[in-house]
């Protein structure tokens, strides 16, 4: 491996750091969200500064190429990252509707109330 | 039924239905003296609101557009707020005819959930090619579940007693499809009974009911998984207070 490669690998791992540390800091991310990602570019760093952890994980589950077993674990977490945010989504729309139908109720209220007012005086 | 006709909603969930609405309307009243009638409007772009006023009903406005389910929940609360025993849900279209409502009211005496079904006899409403399968199959499962023989599940004509009532306030789905599969399957979990009552149909107003094979297929499709989705959710239960997430 070349040092040019070397560098690349630790650099893009610190990249990804900074970002999701950054959004976290300027809370443009949620802890909860930064979770997946933090994990990510910590593994990244990690293997960046140790390939030889890679190679030795790889052996341990019986992967061959060890590049496999980095694109096996980015695709778990990217699908827990993807889970997680249809699981959020489907909250949220859950939230939307009972506030929706809580407006609706209170809307009635206040033109029953209105209407009271008006022909009470 | 004059005596339970004062503690009786009658809901309708309404989409972009100006041209029939107002009349409906009219026509609960006149058929049905002394009910409340309660209009909600899901998102509606055209004059509904406006027409359902003019024709003196209540009228529950959503933001936005919910679907069959979320539209009801919002009777179903407002039932529960307002003191009413029984909702009885009718579609804004036309294609139900109000004086079915009575007898609904009279199977509600023995029941906690009465279907106004529309292959049960009366009427000359007919599907065929997969949309009737999808039928075949949903009315068999549900009829299990149930422990009663229920011909048509998706009936969208329906009165819910008092146990009803407070159920659904809470847990009426508002998914594709779960106003009327998945209520049913929470409504025999919680051992609510059910009833069949045979009533006539009319052709609906406005369009006309899809006969596109792909698209019965879709519904097919949809209905199934509606259905397992369903029997695999845990049950619910009445006795939490307000409205659970």
């Amino acid at each position: 491996m070349s040092v040019a490669n070397y560098i690349f690998g630790i650099v893009s791992a610190l990249i990804v750091l900074f970002i999701v540390i950054e959004m976290l800091r300027r809370r443009r991310l949620r802890e909860r969200h930064a979770v997946y990602w933090l994990l990510a570019g910590l593994l990244g760093l990690i293997i960046g500064i140790f390939p030889q952890v890679l190679a030795w994980a790889a052996s341990l589950v019986g992967i061959s190429v060890p590049t496999n077993l980095a694109f096996f674990v980015s695709i778990i977490i990217l699908f827990f990252v993807c889970i997680q945010h249809s699981s959020e989504l489907t909250v949220l729309e859950t939230k939307a509707r009972v506030l929706a139908e809580d407006i609706a109720l209170q809307d009635m209220r206040i033109r029953d109330l209105e209407e009271a007012a008006a022909t009470g005086k | 039924m004059p005596a339970s006709l004062d503690h009786t909603l009658i809901v309708m969930p309404a989409l972009n239905e100006e041209a029939t609405v107002g009349d409906v309307i009219r026509e609960v009243y006149a058929k049905l003296p002394g009910v409340r009638c309660l209009v909600v409007d899901d998102g509606s772009r055209d004059a509904t609101i406006a027409e359902a006023r003019k024709a003196g009903a209540a009228v529950a406005r959503l933001p936005f557009n919910l679907g069959v389910g979320g539209a009801m929940r919002v009777g179903f609360r407002y039932a529960q707020l307002h003191g009413f025993d029984n909702v009885i849900q009718i579609d804004s279209d036309g294609q139900h005819d109000p004086s079915g409502v009575p007898e609904l009211l009279v199977a509600l005496e023995t029941c906690d959930l009465a279907i106004g079904a529309r292959f049960a006899g009366e009427g000359d409403y007919s599907v065929r090619g997969p949309r009737k399968w999808a039928m075949t199959v949903l009315s068999t499962v549900i009829s299990g579940v149930a422990q009663v023989k229920l011909s048509d599940t998706t009936s969208g004509f329906r009165a819910s007693g008092p146990k009803a009532v407070q159920l659904f306030a809470e847990h009426y789905p508002a998914e594709y499809l779960g106003d009327t599969i998945e209520s049913l399957v929470i409504a025999a979990r919680n051992g609510l009974r059910i009833a069949q009552v045979p009533v006539a149909m009319r052709p609906r107003a406005g369009g006309t009911p899809s006969h596109n094979p792909f698209k019965a297929a879709t519904y097919l499709g949809r209905a199934t998984m509606a259905l397992l989705i369903a029997l695999l959710r845990p049950r619910v239960s009445a006795s939490e207070s307000g409205v659970t997430l």
